[in-house]
Formats: structure tokens, sequence, C-alpha cells
């Protein structure tokens, strides 16, 4: 296999404040089969090269999200990134739907515990509730929705539960990159 | 006399002087004036000035530069656009005006050769009057404006074969005028093959060389020269100076210093159009007038209704507006230069008895006079019956051109214009750098070459139409006397300038200016953002905010300094605390990103 098949789209406006993040990106970065945009490193003037980040999408088989929650959803770039790129005819509608058959993986993190998402807590619903843009976004346009991996209580959460989430999350990118091959090699035969 | 030009230039100026503002006071516009001043110094006045002949043909030359600019106006297309109205029109107006006059004569009584060339010459109109009193009323973009000015071209034309039959007519002096007929056309054909031919290999580069060496006055003279020497070069083949110097207009209407030629022959041409209307009215011989006043009269007054007659029959015919009818008539009804010109043939071949020709001369200048006054009252009478109508609307509606007119297409207007120019914003560009404007050309920009600071050019650019104004010139100097005299005309036009440094962004905040972007700011902060991130691995998208607090706090500085920037002793120590401040500023934002918690984003 030659071009990487997973296509991380990172998204933290301020990296340098970011406890776990950070932590995952570098994690991923260093593995073979990943392609992870920086994208506020990449875009600081929000002038996304649709183009491109359409070009690599469709090369990739899997997608992965990774960004803290904010506001209950995505940080603004990656919003304006599905603004530019997700185009009508292109991701989803009557055209070539290029995005069909891939998968599609949220990895995130809240700074409230897992506690505060519920109808005693202060957000007043589940997190699942929260996720709903984003799986039918992945839906219309075709793609399989994976389990996402979440962090919860990022803010108090200890160097040990961090650490387990990296691994965990280092665990199954490996996982995925592995099917991936294995779907390449299907292909190629 | 020793002295007597400049003594001559003294009367006619002084005369101007007087007459022309104290005319315009009474409304009776600036031609009436001239008339007047002109028989006040005349023969018959005063007596100030002895040679009306000298000064009258000294002074068609305002008529040649004339229609030379409005040649300059009319692209060739534009003018093959007007073929019909020129040649169907004019003919019709030549042609009917003529026969109706000649017929009349007849029936008077004068013999057929004498009615023949006084119909013929009486049929033609003074481009010079016309044409001013159209300028004067905003006229020239009507229907009636077109039309006046597509028969007075046709005019100019048909002046031509007049002026060479009339020997024909008369005692024959010399045989053989058939094969000379041919080697003159055959000249005129050469002459203008070689006009348009030189037009664009000789004289394009020429202007574009002259130019270039930066003289002002050079550029004024050798624009004076040519339309002197194609005048005289036309009259040599026997075209007359004026549709020489029309053609010789066109031929450089789509030339890049079209502006720059209109805007310096615009002052000698308004004071010799003047002159001409002076030496009209020193020519009014009044002692033919007193000789016989009744004749005289009659003639005016029968000429001027006939001719008036037909020109409003005829407006009909052309489809203008209810109201342009009359006016039309009247801007056309008195007799032309060339019926001076068409007279003093006829005199020469003896179809004339100069007795004749003196008096016809008087009623052509007599007509010339009563054309203003009867303007006058056309407006006074039109006025009064819009008063009376409350729905007045105004009805002359000019071409809307939005466009946006860049000063200055250096390194900074060059990048305002092709972003403007690519967003589809039809542009009108003034520069004073020829290389840069044939270049610019060559890649179909509409360039035009010209000192934007003049008043005259913006007007000529057209910035009464414009949306906006970017001011981008290099020279501080030039572009504050810019934003002055646009403040100045047109103060709705709104500026957007390129200040080329803190100080004169503050004098032009005190023109009132707003939008301003000094030059290198943007640019300056923009390599700094990637020292930061390709140069020392920053985070890019902290340093674009980090950029953004840059430049707001900068800004804000820069406009706190501003109530003291003119008293220099604060100023400097304003602008030493301003950079205090600054720094101050930076080592706050500095501390401000890295003293935040890591919480609020993980």
């Amino acid at each position: 296999m030659t071009a990487p098949n997973i296509l991380i789209l990172y998204a933290h406006p301020a990296p340098q404040r970011s406890p776990v993040n950070r932590r995952l990106a570098e994690a991923a970065r260093a593995m073979p089969g990943v392609d992870l945009r920086d994208l506020y490193e990449l875009y600081p003037d929000f002038d996304i090269d649709a183009e491109g980040e359409r070009a690599l999408l469709e090369a990739a088989h899997l997608v992965v999200l990774l960004h803290p929650i904010r506001w209950y959803g995505m940080p603004s770039m990656l919003k304006e990134w599905m603004d530019v790129v997700l185009r009508p005819g292109w991701a989803y509608g009557d055209g070539e739907c290029a995005l069909r058959g891939k998968s599609c993986w949220l990895v995130a993190s809240t700074g409230s515990p897992a506690e505060a998402y519920g109808p005693e807590g202060i957000h007043g619903h589940p997190f699942d509730a929260f996720l709903l843009p984003i799986r039918q976004i992945a839906a219309l346009c075709g793609m399989d929705w994976l389990a996402p991996l979440v962090l919860h209580g990022s803010v108090d959460a200890g160097e040990a539960a961090i650490e387990a989430h990296v691994h965990e999350f280092r665990r199954r990118l490996a996982g995925y990159a592995g099917d991936a091959r294995l779907v390449e090699a299907a292909h190629g035969a | 006399m020793e002295h007597s030009l400049l003594l001559n230039a003294c009367v006619y100026l002084a005369a101007a002087v007087i007459a022309v503002p104290l005319s315009k006071r009474l409304g009776m516009g600036a031609v009436l004036g001239y008339l007047v001043a002109g028989i006040l110094i005349g023969p018959f006045g005063f007596k100030l000035i002895a040679e009306a002949e000298d000064a009258l043909h000294f002074a068609e030359f305002g008529v040649v530069l004339l229609l030379f600019l409005i040649g300059l106006e009319l692209e060739p297309s534009r003018l093959w656009a007007l073929r019909r109205p020129i040649f169907g029109w004019g003919g019709a107006q030549v042609g009917l005006v003529a026969a109706v006059l000649f017929g009349a004569a007849l029936l008077a009584g004068v013999g057929w050769k004498l009615a023949l060339i006084a119909g013929l010459g009486l049929s033609l109109s003074s481009t010079a009057i016309a044409l001013a009193s159209l300028e004067e009323r905003n006229l020239m973009p009507t229907p009636a404006g077109q039309a006046s000015f597509s028969i007075l071209l046709f005019q100019d034309i048909a002046a031509i074969p007049m002026i060479a039959i009339v020997p024909l007519l008369g005692i024959p002096e010399s045989a053989g005028g058939g094969e000379n007929a041919w080697l003159a056309v055959l000249k005129v054909v050469v002459v203008l093959a070689g006009l348009i031919v030189g037009g664009r290999f000789l004289i394009r580069p020429l202007l574009r060389f002259i130019a270039k060496t930066d003289a002002r006055e050079i550029f004024t003279a050798f624009a004076l020269l040519l339309v002197i020497a194609i005048s005289l070069l036309m009259q040599s083949v026997g075209v007359s100076m004026a549709l020489g110097a029309f053609m010789a207009g066109v031929l450089l209407a789509d030339s890049e210093y079209r502006h720059a030629l209109e805007t310096d022959l615009e002052p000698f041409k308004g004071l010799l159009l003047g002159l001409f209307f002076i030496a009209v009215g020193m020519s009014v011989d009044f002692g033919v007038f007193l000789a016989r006043p009744g004749v005289v009269l009659g003639l005016v007054a029968g000429f001027l209704v006939l001719k008036t007659g037909v020109l409003y029959g005829l407006s009909r015919a052309f489809g203008m507006a209810r109201g342009q009818h009359l006016q039309f008539a009247l801007i056309l009804s008195q007799g032309g230069e060339f019926a001076f010109v068409v007279f003093g043939a006829a005199a020469t071949a003896r179809v004339f008895s100069p007795d004749v020709a003196s008096t016809l001369v008087v009623v052509v200048a007599l007509s010339m006079v009563v054309t203003p006054l009867m303007l006058m009252a056309f407006d006074k009478l039109a006025a009064n019956r819009q008063g009376a109508r409350k729905d007045a609307k105004p009805d002359a509606i000019e071409p809307n051109e939005d466009h946006v007119i860049i000063a200055g297409f250096g390194r900074f207007g060059q990048i305002v214009g092709r972003f403007l120019n690519a967003s589809g914003v039809s542009l009108t560009v003034l520069d004073h750098d020829p290389d840069q404007v044939d270049v610019l050309r060559r890649f179909g920009f509409k360039v035009f070459y010209g000192d934007a600071t003049r008043a005259d050019l913006m007007h000529s650019a057209g910035a009464a139409k414009a949306r906006a104004l970017v001011v981008a010139i290099d020279d501080i100097e030039d572009s504050l006397a810019l934003v002055d005299t646009v403040r100045r005309d047109y103060p709705s036009l709104t500026i957007f300038a390129r200040a080329r440094n803190v100080t004169h962004y503050y004098q032009l905040m005190d023109r009132g200016v707003t939008m301003i972007e000094r030059e290198t700011f943007e640019s300056a902060l923009k390599l700094g953002r990637s020292v930061l991130t390709a140069g020392l691995g920053q985070s890019a998208f902290r340093t674009r905010q980090a950029a953004d607090k840059f430049r707001k706090y900068g800004t804000q500085n820069m406009l706190a300094v501003y109530p003291y920037y003119k008293d220099r002793d604060t100023y400097v120590s304003m602008a030493k605390r301003a950079r205090d401040e600054l720094e101050t500023m930076i080592a706050r934002d500095r501390k401000a990103v890295d003293e935040e918690t890591g919480q609020d984003w993980d």
C-alpha cells in the first residue's frame, strides 16, 4: 500500500493549551498509513483548499474527526471545512457521492464529566443527543458511523486516564489501519 | 502701433471678461455676451479694433479645435453608427432648406444663379454657435443634440462642393476644370490615407515619446501643432480645416492620450471660440445695415422664418421628443461661417455684386446674433411652462456609467485594479507614466494617460458618474491635491485612498477621507506572520490571532495620536508614547496568551 488511507481531520484552535487532543494528534502523526490534517495550522485564515481536501477524502477509507467538543459541537474551523468541502453533488445528492462506503469515526473530548450529560446534569441531555447533527452528516453522505471514542471530564482527568485514552485511540486506529489494508488488498486482487 | 498684438489681445480679453460674465448674469448665455462685446469694440462700436476680418480668420481656428475635440469623442465605430443621421438628416436639411430659400428668392424675382448660391450658403448653420448653445444647455446627449450634431457634420462636408461649384457659375476664368477635379479628389484620398496610416504609426508613437519627456508644455505644443498641421494639410487639398481636424480627432479617439489631448486643448478651444464670436460681432457691417435697414431686417426675418419652419417640419420627421422641436429648429436657424466663405467666393467669381455679398454677410451675422436671443426667449418660455406644470420631471437622462476610477496605476493601483477588474467592475484608469499605460493597454485594460490631479481630467474621466474613486497615486502631494479637487467638485464621490505613511494617513483624514489603507502595513504584517510560522515554527492560527490583535491595537494607537499630529512638539512625544504603548501592548498580548488557563479547550 502506498497512499495513507486514514485521514484525520484535527481541529483545535489552541493546541498549546490542549491537555488531550494534542497528545492524540501526536500519537496519530507517528503512525503509518495515517494522514493527519491539522486544520487550524493549515488554514489560519480559513481559506480552505476545498479541491485539495476533496482529493484527500477520495483517497481515504476512514475519516477521523479529532477535536474537542465546544458548545455541543465541533470547532468553527471544522464546520467551515464541511461547509466548503462537502459540496452537494459531490458528497451527497444526485452526484457521485464520493464518500459512500467510507467510514467516519469521531474522537472527541469534553471538559465536563460524563455525569454532566443527562436529564439531571447541567447539559440536560445525554451526550449522544448532541451527536445527532454529525451522525446525520455521515449518514447523508452514505458513510458508516463507527462507535465514537470520547473522553469526558478532560479538565480533571489525571495523567493515567489520559494515557489510557491515548492508548485506546492508538489501538483502535491501528486496527482500522489493518482493516483498510485488507480492504485495499482485496480490491487490488 | 508698436504693440498692436498685445494691445489687441488686451482689448479682446477685457471685452470678454467684462461682457461674458455680465451676459451670463443677465441669463443671456456666453455666446451672446461675446457677440455684444464684438459689436462694442468693433468698427461700429468704440472702434477699438480695426481689422475685424483678420480676427475672424484667426478665430476660425477655434471652430477647427472644436471639431477636433468633437472628433476625439467619436470613435470610428460610433461615427459609423451615426452615418444615417449624418447623411440622411443632414442631406435632407441642406437640400430642403436650400430648395425653399431658392424658391422663395426666385419668387421674389432674384436671378437663378444668385438665388441658388444664396440658398445653398444660407442652408448651412453655424457650427460654433449651435454647438456652443447645445453645450451651454447640456443638450448634447439628447436626440435634438445628436441630430443637430449630425446635421452640422454633414454641412461641413457639404460646404466643400458648394465652395467648389460657385466659381463654375461665375465668369469662367480658367479652362480645364474637369481634370483638376479628378486630381483634387485623388489628392484628398491620398491625404486621408496618409492621415489614417500616419495617425496610427507616426502620431501615436510620437505622442508617447513626447509624453515620456514629461514636459507638460511640450505635450500641449505638440497637440496644437498636430491640429494646425493637419488642418493646413487638409486645406491645401481643398477640404475644410474643420472637417480635416474632425477626421484627425476621430482617428485619435481610441488613443490612450485622448483625455490628455482634450484637457490640453480645451482652454485654447474656449478662448478661440470666444474670439470667433467677438469677431462675428465686429464684422456686422452697420454701414450696410443703416443704408437699407428695412431690406436687411426683412431679409433676416424672412430667412429665419423660412429656415426655422423647414427645420421644425424636419424635426417632426426625425422623431424627436415633443418639447424639443422648436428648440432644435432655433439652434440650427442661423447662417454659418461657411456662408461667409461661399459668399466671398461668389463675390470673387463675380456672381454676386459686392453690394449683394455684403448685404448677405450682414444678414448672416445678424442671424447669428439673433439665435442666442431667440434661444433665450425659448428657455424663458419653456421654464414658464415647466413652472406652470408641477409634475415636471427631468427628461435628459444621461447615460449611466457605473464605473470606478483608479488614479495611479503603479504597483499599488494595479493590484486594486486587477482585483476589481476580475470582480467584473468597469474601470477607468488614469496614470501619468506612458510606459505603464502602454503595457497595460496591451493587456486590454482601459487606461488613459494624464495627470489625475487636474480637475478637468477628472471631469473627462467621468467622475460625475463614478461609483468610487481609488486614489493610488504614489506622490503624497499629488494624492492630497487630487483628494482636495474631488472633495470640492464631487463631494458625494467616495474616496478610497492609499496612504504612504502615517502622516499621509492623517492628512487624508483631515480631508474627510475615511477609507484609507497604509500601503505596506498588510504585506509587512503578513510577512511577519510567515517568519513566525514558517521560520520559527509557531502555530499558524495563533500567529494569525496575534497579527489581528497587533493590527487592531496599532490602528487604535494611530488614531489616538491623530489629534496631536499637527503640533510638532506634542506629536514627537505622542509618537514616542504610542511606540511605548505598542511595546507594552505587545508584551501584554503575549502575557495574555501565556497566562490563559489550559482549561477552556481540552
